[in-house]
């Protein structure tokens, strides 16, 4: 259900550029508006959201731990695991954000003969993650070739050494290969295992579809049938000197491709994507473990009206007293 | 907002990332920039259509290559049955002579550099 609903979804998209691009003709809205819209309101969805975050105080300290905590000084302490200070979180940070440190962790429970429950180290979804994610972002910066002129060395170096084998014409990008690769891999994993397809809502596969759709056009474009990419470049450069343009000629697909974009940096802010800004806002990752060391006070506390037994002995001490109870004071 | 100084360098760092482009173009003052080709006087003798050659003549030089190197083949039968020889240097660049103002203009504009100038020489080029 979730699933047809998701692919349905994205195909309904995609029939929407058909018909506006091509039977009706709105290429400058295409091909202008939605890009330039999707540009302010990914930008706006990102500070709003973030910054309701941050709003949330975070009153005590929650890191995960799986190392000695800084303790006396002839006990080695696992900054990385139990970090004592920001170097501590800062390394854990950058290898979690990195390298998916806490997902390599990941483990699988299974019901041996016997019965034996055995719980076994599971790193695919580590490698599909870290492949799907790393390629992703040589994809996106490889894309700046369109946004910036002249294209800067450092793009071409990473374009040059993506398709280093220099297999195939136009070259093929391994990253193109292993994107494509991982995504199927992210998809099936839902699919194929009964408790994950189980737990699956649209909004698991929604992405996943709509990311498929923009790697498919894309590679569809550069590979198979041509687009106009002078045009292309010139609207996309259009769209950032504020002055845009709508090259004739450039194909339904790249508008295809454009739109499906579109709708993800659109739904990124108020998605399961956001966790590229809420990775940094893990109270369990950035926090440093200094529960003992340091006094962390909730910053909601009130002062507590309190009512002691001194006090209270005080008001009935003359009902306590004639009923002979034990005072503490005469 | 808890944190702020943190948080607000890390949207600091956000937009500047998600803006380079933008200040990218300022700081080089080419975003208006569109190549113009310098086109070849006599049109029309070309080896096919243009709308074929503007998408394809990576694939139509690729195959070229393959049959020259590969087969021997040197003879290319252009659709409307004219022949001519296949050869980067001296069939195309016959009429495009100057791979500056031509190959160069759309291949920088979007960042492709095609390995045909490992071994080809633009003739242009070697003159200088």
């Amino acid at each position: 259900m979730h699933l047809f609903f998701s692919l349905a979804a994205v195909l309904v998209l995609l029939i929407l550029v058909f018909i506006g691009v091509d039977v009706v003709g709105w290429r400058y809205l295409f091909g202008v508006v939605i890009p330039i819209a999707t540009i302010i309101s990914f930008i706006l969805g990102m500070l709003y959201r973030v910054i309701k975050w941050a709003r949330s105080p975070v009153p005590f300290r929650i890191p995960t731990t799986c190392g000695q905590q800084k303790s006396l000084s002839w006990i080695k302490a696992g900054n990385l695991e139990s970090p004592h200070n920001i170097w501590g979180v800062l390394g854990r940070m950058v290898l979690e954000v990195l390298f998916f440190r806490s997902l390599f962790r990941n483990t699988k429970v299974s019901l041996k003969e016997g019965p034996r429950l055995v719980y076994g180290s599971t790193k695919w979804l580590w490698l599909g993650g870290l492949v799907f994610h790393w390629s992703f972002l040589v994809i996106f910066v490889r894309h700046f070739k369109f946004f910036a002129e002249p294209v800067p060395a450092w793009v071409m170096a990473l374009q040059n050494l993506d398709g280093f084998f220099q297999v195939g014409l136009p070259i093929i990008y391994l990253t193109d290969i292993a994107f494509l690769a991982a995504l199927t891999f992210l998809l099936l994993r839902r699919l194929v295992d009964p408790k994950l397809r189980y737990i699956s809502l649209a909004a698991d596969y929604f992405p996943l579809f709509l990311i498929i759709g923009i790697a498919v056009t894309g590679i569809l474009m550069r590979y198979f049938t041509k687009v106009d990419i002078v045009g292309i470049k010139e609207m996309a450069m259009g769209w950032l000197n504020l002055a845009p343009v709508v090259p004739a000629g450039i194909g339904t697909l790249f508008y295809m491709h454009l739109f499906l974009v579109c709708c993800l940096f659109i739904y990124f802010p108020f998605s399961k994507l956001l966790h590229m800004a809420g990775v940094f806002f893990s109270p369990t990752r950035n926090l440093a473990n200094t529960n003992r060391v340091k006094r962390h006070v909730n910053p909601w506390d009130y002062s507590v009206k309190v009512h002691t037994y001194e006090e209270y002995e005080d008001e009935f001490r003359d009902v306590m007293k004639a009923a002979e109870m034990p005072l503490e004071k005469e | 907002m808890y944190d702020s100084g943190k948080v607000i360098t890390g949207i600091i760092v956000f937009l500047i990332i998600i803006t380079f482009p933008v200040w990218y173009n300022v700081a080089r003052g080419k975003a208006n920039y569109v190549p113009e080709l310098e086109y070849p006087v006599d049109t029309g003798r070309c080896v096919a259509d243009s709308a074929y050659i503007r998408a394809y003549h990576m694939d139509l030089l690729n195959t070229w290559r393959d049959q020259v190197v590969r087969e021997g083949i040197r003879v290319y039968r252009a659709a409307d049955g004219r022949t001519f020889e296949m050869s980067l240097s001296n069939t195309c660049m016959n009429c495009h002579q100057s791979k500056e103002n031509f190959c160069d203009k759309c291949h920088d504009y979007l960042s492709v550099s095609p390995y045909c100038w490992d071994c080809h020489i633009d003739p242009k080029e070697l003159k200088r």
